[in-house]
């Protein structure tokens, strides 16, 4: 019997009452008093030395008040980076400045150059193309090994375009090399894992807003962490002290991680509007999207697997490029280190694990984060060797993986990538896949699409990632300058309703829903009783943000902590009121009881009595009911699943259809399954939508060819199959109070793999034997061309 | 988007006039124009709508086959030539998304000749007539490379008229981003032989694909086309497709349409 409130119930999301009316309240939304418009001028080539900048004929234009430069901005410090990664000879990561306005030289495409601050936005518009820009044209380094071998560099000052040379695990390495000597068989794949761009809905938007009389500072941006915006920009770029800095984060229609990061415009409208002492609003169209939110992964890889004569994994050896972009962004250094390199065990009880990563910097757009973030660049890879293996040694990519699982009675376990996964069952996600997909039926759907003239395949990809990105302590050993725990304030009300403030944010996630639900749930009043409030420093405890499928592992637990918190002092209070022991005060349906009695109080006598105490023993104890707690967790999660594709390949134009796709994942505890399965069907589409479709392409001299969606193919409707989603093979973790894992990036992890994998297979029962790899986006014209040899 | 002046005349006379003076451009559906205009990379001083003149719209029987006011929108080119060409208008049906269809027209695109749209390959396939406020221009003629006409400035294309044939099919192959042609083959049987027009493939816009009609003109069976090859020397290179991939796809659509054309 489904449950209609409290945890496990798929009560459908409040909020989209208001998102699907028109009545959400986006920061394109606020408009303040007098405010102004920025424009920004980008630069148009990839690399230059910027020789003279002429704003005077646009300063006289209409409407206009001021032109920046990076001039303006003296005295400004540079955007930071969050992240501080080691070298393998002890070094730290190379980090060049990345001024809020380009100063002296240009380094990508879309990299701002000055700012017209004008009445309107057309006014700016205009102005700006009265902006005399002299721009002396480099070349550009595009290709990250030339980039590392002599090629141009993008910052003179750091002499190199090698951000950082990480090896993981260092100490490992010889007996890597040992294993891979003495292996039976080693199976090798090169492989991209191609750029993309994160492209949510709602374009990011900051407005800047000043008072002069009190020196505060506001600030309305497009984030999915106001309050690391507001310690980043207020410590690191403009010194303004938190007290005097609010950052407001309201509704916000998508991240996918691209709204994580500190940009240059949030600090340029705040300082703009502390100097011209009126509001200045900028809001990115999609065509400045394009080159100037964070883009995602971009790693050039090649990939070892060690086995022995009875097919055991027996080590695995990864050397990745991976592309930070002309400047790096707030956690790029820890992505393909930290995000990449721990979950290169996978599902898989292989013993030495080795990896080097080198990051570099090219003339291009910076790259951070993109849903899944490090993860699906590890899945991705080990789950085509490994299909690639199992095929060279002429065995069942089922049973490869299967006889290399770590068991279910070898939890927790300890990987050879430093992390510990605390509860997993790979083989009932894989039992469940084989289910739901029916598997067994497989050869027969292949004969009919045979028969019709088409070649059908089977992909399977399992996954596991890191989620609930924390321990704080941890994460500070390595290299994070921020602490990476989560907070709320439980607020009751004097007549029972509650009030949260949570440090999370939902863009999408639905947190007003599920958060609600875990409250209705642990002290049994109606989820309507509970409002979530998110999204503005200035009510909010400090909270580290959305992002790493973190909120309700995290978040969440902090929520949990808070509100039992509550209930032990409602408890004392109900003791009080019924003259018994606090130890025998049970709560159960919003109703306190006394064990072995008939004695009773509801809820809101309790939360009345802490806010009128009139008999409240308050020599004891404080009125009022409210509440803060901080969690920050032991260790991450460990969400994993197994992925199925079946796809059809049209072998005259290279086509691919997907047929089914079949999730089965195992995210612990599941708050709101509705939610969840929603939540994997975006990553799926996602995911889906970098494995066949989408692809950031630059040319040689670092213009983007693809710009807009007329080039860029972001996943329609019609692309993607409708899903068998499933999340009964749930192995609850184990240390954090609710049992969840995290469900956001999941989708987009494991699903590119089981698609390569099933195009490769459908290839081979072709008869195309000779097609190991394609690289991704899987397209018609792509797979065409491997077809021909 | 720059500020202009928009008129939008009730006659071809009316319309004439406001485009002879400087700065002028036709405005039809503005599918390709708005957009460019919002980008600022065009910045026409006044819009002359076309929209708004009775004898450029609809769809009717009349001589020498169907003929198509040019500022008929696609969507309504869809739903009225059925009963007449239907592989005309499933062509119409399939161009861009609905907002496309509603407000895009036949004449802003073949004026436009973009070396992906759809209905060029129509044209030419059925050897139509484009109509102007001046002159008539057979459809080999008409076409002259990518976003390139046989129009001289201000002159109106008002009409378009289609033989009828007894058989036809439009075989688009989707470029997965814009969902333009990556390629598409129009291929349409007349008593007097098969017409092969092929668009998105070629550098020099919608060609026809001669070995392809004289095949087919001989044998209309997917057959016919099975051994020939096709030169990819002039085919678009981008993101999307090779030249050869291309080059293949302009003979496998073929066999496609001349499979489905009914």
């Amino acid at each position: 019997m489904p449950k209609d409130g409290g945890i496990g119930a798929s009560t459908k999301r409040r909020e989209d009452v208001r998102f699907l009316t028109g009545k959400g309240r986006y920061t394109d939304d606020i408009n303040i008093r007098g405010q102004l418009y920025a424009h920004f001028i980008r630069s148009q080539v990839a690399h230059g030395t910027i020789r003279k900048i002429d704003t005077r004929d646009a300063e006289a234009m209409p409407g206009v008040v001021k032109v920046f430069t990076s001039a303006d901005f003296t005295g400004v410090g540079g955007i930071p980076t969050g992240w501080q990664v080691t070298s393998r000879d002890g070094q730290p990561m190379l980090e060049p400045k990345h001024p809020v306005l380009a100063e002296g030289k240009v380094r990508h495409v879309g990299d701002p150059i000055a700012v017209v601050v004008a009445e309107t936005l057309e006014q700016a518009r205009d102005a700006a193309e009265a902006v005399e820009i002299d721009i002396d044209e480099l070349p550009a380094v595009m290709d990250m090994k030339a980039a590392i071998q002599g090629g141009p560099l993008v910052h003179d000052e750091i002499g190199s375009n090698l951000c950082y040379d990480w090896g993981f695990v260092e100490e490992n390495k010889a007996a890597v090399d040992e294993a891979f000597r003495n292996a039976a068989h080693v199976t090798t794949l090169e492989l991209v894992n191609n750029r993309l761009v994160a492209n949510p809905m709602e374009p990011r938007v900051a407005v800047g807003d000043y008072e002069d009389h009190s020196g505060q500072h506001t600030l309305y941006t497009t984030s999915q962490n106001p309050h690391v915006i507001r310690l980043l920009m207020g410590a690191f770029v403009l010194s303004i002290p938190e007290h005097k800095l609010r950052v407001v984060a309201p509704d916000v229609g998508g991240g996918f991680g691209s709204k994580i990061y500190h940009y240059a415009e949030e600090a340029f409208v705040t300082k703009a509007a502390q100097i011209l002492k009126r509001p200045v609003k900028w809001t990115s169209s999609r065509s400045e999207a394009f080159m100037s939110d964070a883009q995602g992964r971009d790693h050039v890889t090649r990939v070892e697997l060690a086995l022995d004569a009875d097919h055991n994994f027996t080590a695995l050896r990864c050397e990745t490029y991976a592309n930070m972009g002309a400047y790096l962004s707030t956690f790029a250094p820890c992505i393909p280190t930290w995000l990449h390199g721990t979950l290169l065990a996978g599902n898989y009880k292989t013993p030495l694990v080795y990896t080097n990563v080198k990051a570099v910097f090219t003339n291009t757009v910076p790259v951070d984060a993109y849903r899944g973030a490090g993860r699906p660049e590890a899945t991705f890879q080990l789950e085509r060797v490994i299909d690639k293996a199992a095929r060279e040694l002429g065995v069942s990519p089922v049973e490869l993986r299967r006889k290399n699982f770590i068991q279910p009675d070898q939890f927790p376990y300890q990987t050879p990538v430093a992390v510990v996964y605390d509860t997993g069952n790979y083989q009932a996600t894989l039992d469940k896949l084989l289910e739901l997909s029916d598997h067994a039926g497989f050869e027969a759907r292949a004969a009919e699409s045979k028969a019709r003239g088409k070649l059908r395949g089977f992909g399977l990809a399992h996954y596991i990632e890191a989620c609930g990105i924390a321990p704080s302590n941890l994460v500070g050993q390595l290299g994070a300058r921020a602490g990476l725990y989560e907070s709320a304030t439980v607020r009751v009300n004097a007549t029972g309703s509650i009030t949260v403030f949570t440090g999370s944010h939902s863009h999408g996630q639905g947190h007003e829903t599920t958060f609600a639900q875990v409250i209705s749930e642990m002290i049994g009043i109606d989820a309507s009783q509970v409002e979530i409030v998110h999204g503005d420093t200035s009510n909010t405890p400090m909270g580290m943000g959305t992002y790493g499928s973190r909120s309700l592992a995290v978040g969440g637990s902090a929520m949990v902590k808070a509100t039992n918190k509550i209930i032990n002092k409602a408890k004392k209070i109900a003791a009080h009121l019924m003259e018994a022991s606090e130890a025998d005060i049970e709560l159960k349906d919003g109703k306190f009881t006394v064990a072995g009695t008939d004695k009773e109080k509801s809820w809101v006598d309790i939360t009345l009595a802490a806010y009128v105490p009139h008999n409240y023993p308050l020599e004891s104890m404080e009125p009022g009911l409210e509440e803060t707690a901080f969690y920050d967790p032991s260790n991450f999660t460990y969400p994993a699943g197994a992925y199925g594709c079946e796809v059809e390949v049209d072998p005259e134009t290279g086509k691919v259809t997907i047929c089914s796709f079949t999730a089965a994942d195992d995210f612990g505890n599941v708050v709101n399954p509705m939610i969840v399965e929603g939540q994997v069907h975006g990553g799926l589409a996602q995911g889906i939508g970098q494995a066949m479709l989408e692809n950031c392409v630059f040319d040689e001299n670092g213009q983007l060819l693809s710009g807009s969606f007329m080039d860029y193919a972001m996943p329609r409707a019609d692309d993607v199959p409708f899903y068998s989603v499933d999340h009964s093979c749930a192995t609850p973790c184990t240390h954090n109070p609710l049992g969840v894992k995290g469900c956001g990036e999941a989708g987009a992890i494991g699903s590119p793999p089981a698609v390569v994998n099933a195009v490769i297979d459908a290839l081979h029962r072709g008869g195309f034997t000779h097609v190991t790899h394609i690289d991704m986006p899987v397209s018609p014209s792509r797979v065409w061309q491997a077809m021909q040899g | 988007m720059h500020n202009f002046d928009f008129v939008k005349p009730s006659t071809i006379a009316e319309a004439v006039s406001a485009l002879s003076h400087e700065g002028a451009q036709a405005l039809s559906g503005g599918q390709t124009l708005i957009p460019t205009m919002k980008q600022r990379l065009a910045a026409p001083g006044t819009l002359v709508s076309l929209t708004g003149i009775a004898e450029m719209q609809g769809v009717c029987l009349g001589d020498g086959g169907l003929h198509i006011g040019a500022a008929t929108p696609h969507a309504v080119v869809a739903r009225e030539a059925k009963a007449h060409y239907p592989a005309l208008a499933s062509l119409a049906a399939g161009i861009g998304d609905p907002a496309v269809r509603n407000r895009g027209t036949i004449g802003g695109s073949l004026a436009n000749n973009d070396p992906a749209a759809c209905y060029p390959s129509a044209v030419l396939a059925s050897g139509a007539t484009i109509v102007t406020n001046t002159r008539t221009i057979g459809a080999d003629d008409y076409f002259q490379g990518m976003f390139t006409t046989a129009l001289h400035d201000g002159e109106i294309i008002t009409s378009v008229v289609f033989p009828i044939p007894e058989k036809a099919a439009y075989v688009k192959f989707d470029q997965p981003a814009s969902r333009f042609a990556l390629t598409g083959v129009f291929v349409a049987k007349y008593a007097g032989g098969v017409r092969v027009a092929v668009t998105g493939a070629s550098q020099d816009g919608v060609f026809r694909w001669r070995e392809a009609e004289a095949a087919l003109t001989a044998n209309f069976s997917p057959a016919a086309v099975s051994g020939l090859t096709v030169d990819s020397r002039h085919m678009i290179a981008d993101l999307h497709g090779t030249p050869a991939y291309r080059a293949n796809l302009v003979k496998v659509l073929t066999g496609r349409a001349v499979a489905a054309a009914s």
